[in-house]
């Protein structure tokens, strides 16, 4: 069966490194001007010659996002649902080696934590796991989805990758739309971040999106951990990945999401790191090449960078995020995967969201879909 | 303007029908409805929450202008999805009016014949007042025809697109051949494309983004709201045909024979 992986193995890691890094500004400006634009042309974006072109890019980003989705903003919430985990990724709270106490939430704790999030107004919910297939395996997403069903309107997932049968089960559970991030495309680096466990497997995860795919999922969301690699080449692929996905399940929707290192406990620093400027850019080169892609962004960002970032390209929001299981109100304490920058509340959130002209969207989806 | 437009059971004095989507502002988005003096608009069975009424709940403010509510599918990418949403509207929103948008394609967001034309057939027969979303495809809106539909909503351009009537040939067939209303829905991006699409013999037009994405969306409505009286009148006056040679103003005829 044709995969994502027989285009990927076609393109080479440093040739996209050379390339991108010897792009001419008026490469940029030929781009900036055409009509459509190609995967080619998400390149010459993402380059550091385009850096001069970011009023610009911010400009027409701006634009695009108003005429295809609006001025509005999704708000949604992660429940963490386990911090069990049998990889190692040396760059994550919940990583094996991590000696930390592991929390799975129990049917109540579930409700609990589901219930604190419907009374703050939040509809849509992303459901969160490390990776222990024993403990916290499709039954237990099953289970976790028919109870919370009821509570949300939308409801997605964000767990280890699973097999195309999963995902079947899941889909005809109602289950919207399932987020899985690559990481990093560079295979020697990704095997060096991820010695041990299942995630370990650069081509089984490299597939998954595939698998969902064929399971005819409503939505799929991709991402690359900025900061492990060369965060231009990583988005490059990542925007390949998406071309592909986009021409091969065509009812299928696709967001793209910007997770930045961020501190946790025992990780390790970045070793490439993004500034905000360039975050901007990579958001607008996105919206710039593919108008429809719904664009994410977590409260790992500052408050000051997501003010800004409402009215430049990006679709949705999570606000006042807990990353760590029973973390809003069952216990606390335990362990989170990451901290998170910007802290206010969802009611603070809608406001700011107002005060820029922009309108909070809590429900954008039915759950009998 | 005497010739009042009428679908099913309702009669329109407004031809502007409104999408309630993409406003930055819901407040907004009420004076805008206001203004445009529209009488219908349709609104995403999904964004719509009955269980709430919160500062935040679209359904609330639609409510407060008074306005015809028309339940709409997006989102739905099969016939079933989008008969089990109908279903739902008409019990949350107590109406059996629907728009039935069936777009599986959710880049473009182009509508499905064929599950549009098998949705149509049965909310039909169970009852609804059926407004389907169509390509401007004659054919297919003589199919719909032929089921019940109580008008067709062919396309001028791609939804949101603001590129006006790039589908005017065959809007053209379908406003002849139509024994329903045509409502020319998605693509119309300024009021003069409205004026057009009513020049044309369209009973009706829907804009949403051109209003909603204007620097000033209020301002905006209005705007449609006289284009589209101004198209009409223009129509029931009887538009002049295009000549394709020189017609003098003052024939020659009855001097030269």
């Amino acid at each position: 069966m044709e995969t994502f992986l027989s285009y990927f193995q076609k393109y080479n890691w440093d040739d996209i490194k050379f390339k991108i890094n010897n792009i001419s500004p008026d490469e940029v400006k030929r781009t900036l001007d055409k009509r459509k634009k190609s995967l080619e042309d998400f390149l010459f974006l993402l380059s550091p010659a385009a850096a001069v072109f970011l009023p610009e890019m911010a400009n027409h980003s701006q634009l695009l996002t108003r005429q295809r989705f609006g001025k509005t903003i999704q708000l949604f919430a992660p429940l963490y649902l386990s911090n069990e985990c049998q990889n190692i990724c040396t760059y994550c709270g919940f990583s094996l080696d991590n000696k930390i106490k592991r929390k799975t939430l129990s049917n109540m704790e579930l409700l609990l934590e589901a219930a604190e999030l419907k009374s703050r107004g939040i509809d849509h919910v992303l459901l969160v796991s490390g990776e222990a297939n024993h403990k916290v395996g499709v039954e237990y997403f099953l289970n976790a989805v028919r109870l919370l069903k009821p509570l949300f309107s939308n409801i997605s997932l964000e767990v280890q990758p699973l097999d195309e049968n999963e995902y079947q089960l899941l889909n005809e559970a109602g289950v919207h739309a399932i987020l899985v991030y690559q990481e990093t495309y560079h295979q020697e680096v990704y095997k060096q971040y991820h010695p041990k466990g299942k995630k370990s497997n650069f081509e089984y995860r490299l597939e998954t999106p595939d698998r969902i795919g064929r399971s005819k999922m409503h939505k799929i969301g991709l991402g690359v951990l900025l900061g492990l690699e060369d965060w231009r080449v990583d988005s490059f692929f990542n925007a390949l990945h998406l071309d592909y996905l986009q021409k091969k399940y065509w009812q299928t929707r696709y967001t793209v999401s910007f997770p930045r290192l961020r501190p946790a406990e025992g990780v390790i620093q970045p070793n490439y790191e993004i500034t905000d400027k360039e975050l901007l850019q990579l958001i607008c080169a996105y919206r710039i090449w593919n108008p429809d892609l719904e664009l994410s962004i977590s409260t790992r960002e500052s408050e000051v960078f997501r003010n800004y970032i409402i009215r430049f390209g990006v679709t949705s929001m999570s606000a006042a995020s807990k990353t760590n299981p029973g973390g809003y109100v069952v216990d606390s304490q335990s362990l989170e995967q990451f901290e998170i920058s910007d802290e206010r509340s969802v009611a603070d959130m809608i406001t700011v969201i107002q005060n820029v002209g922009y309108e909070a969207v809590l429900k954008d989806w039915e759950s009998i879909l | 303007m005497n010739n009042k437009l009428k679908i099913a059971d309702k009669i329109f004095d407004s031809r502007l029908f409104l999408g309630t989507g993409k406003f930055g502002d819901l407040i907004q988005m009420q004076q805008a409805i206001t203004v445009s003096g529209s009488e219908l608009v349709t609104v995403a069975l999904r964004r719509v929450d009955v269980k709430q009424s919160k500062q935040q709940n679209i359904i609330h403010y639609l409510q407060e202008t008074k306005v015809n509510l028309l339940p709409n599918t997006s989102g739905a990418r099969t016939a079933e999805e989008a008969v089990m949403l109908a279903e739902m509207g008409r019990e949350a929103m107590e109406t059996n009016w629907v728009k039935l948008e069936i777009h599986p394609d959710p880049r473009y967001l182009m509508p499905d014949p064929i599950e549009t034309l098998l949705a149509a057939e049965k909310l039909v027969k169970s009852g609804f007042v059926v407004l389907p979303y169509i390509h401007a495809d004659p054919v297919l809106c003589k199919r719909l025809e032929e089921v019940g539909t109580a008008a067709v909503m062919p396309l001028a351009a791609p939804i949101g697109s603001n590129k006006g009537l790039r589908t005017i040939d065959f809007l053209e067939i379908i406003i002849e051949q139509c024994h329903v209303p045509v409502i020319v829905d998605a693509g119309l991006g300024a009021p003069s494309d409205a004026a057009k699409a009513m020049e044309l013999g369209a009973d009706a037009v829907l804009v949403n983004t051109a209003i909603a994405v204007a620097n000033n969306p209020i301002e905006m409505a209005l705007a449609f709201k006289e284009a589209v009286i101004a198209g009409r009148r223009a129509f029931e006056s009887g538009v002049p045909q295009i000549r394709h040679y020189a017609e003098p103003s003052s024939p020659l005829d009855t001097f030269l024979f």
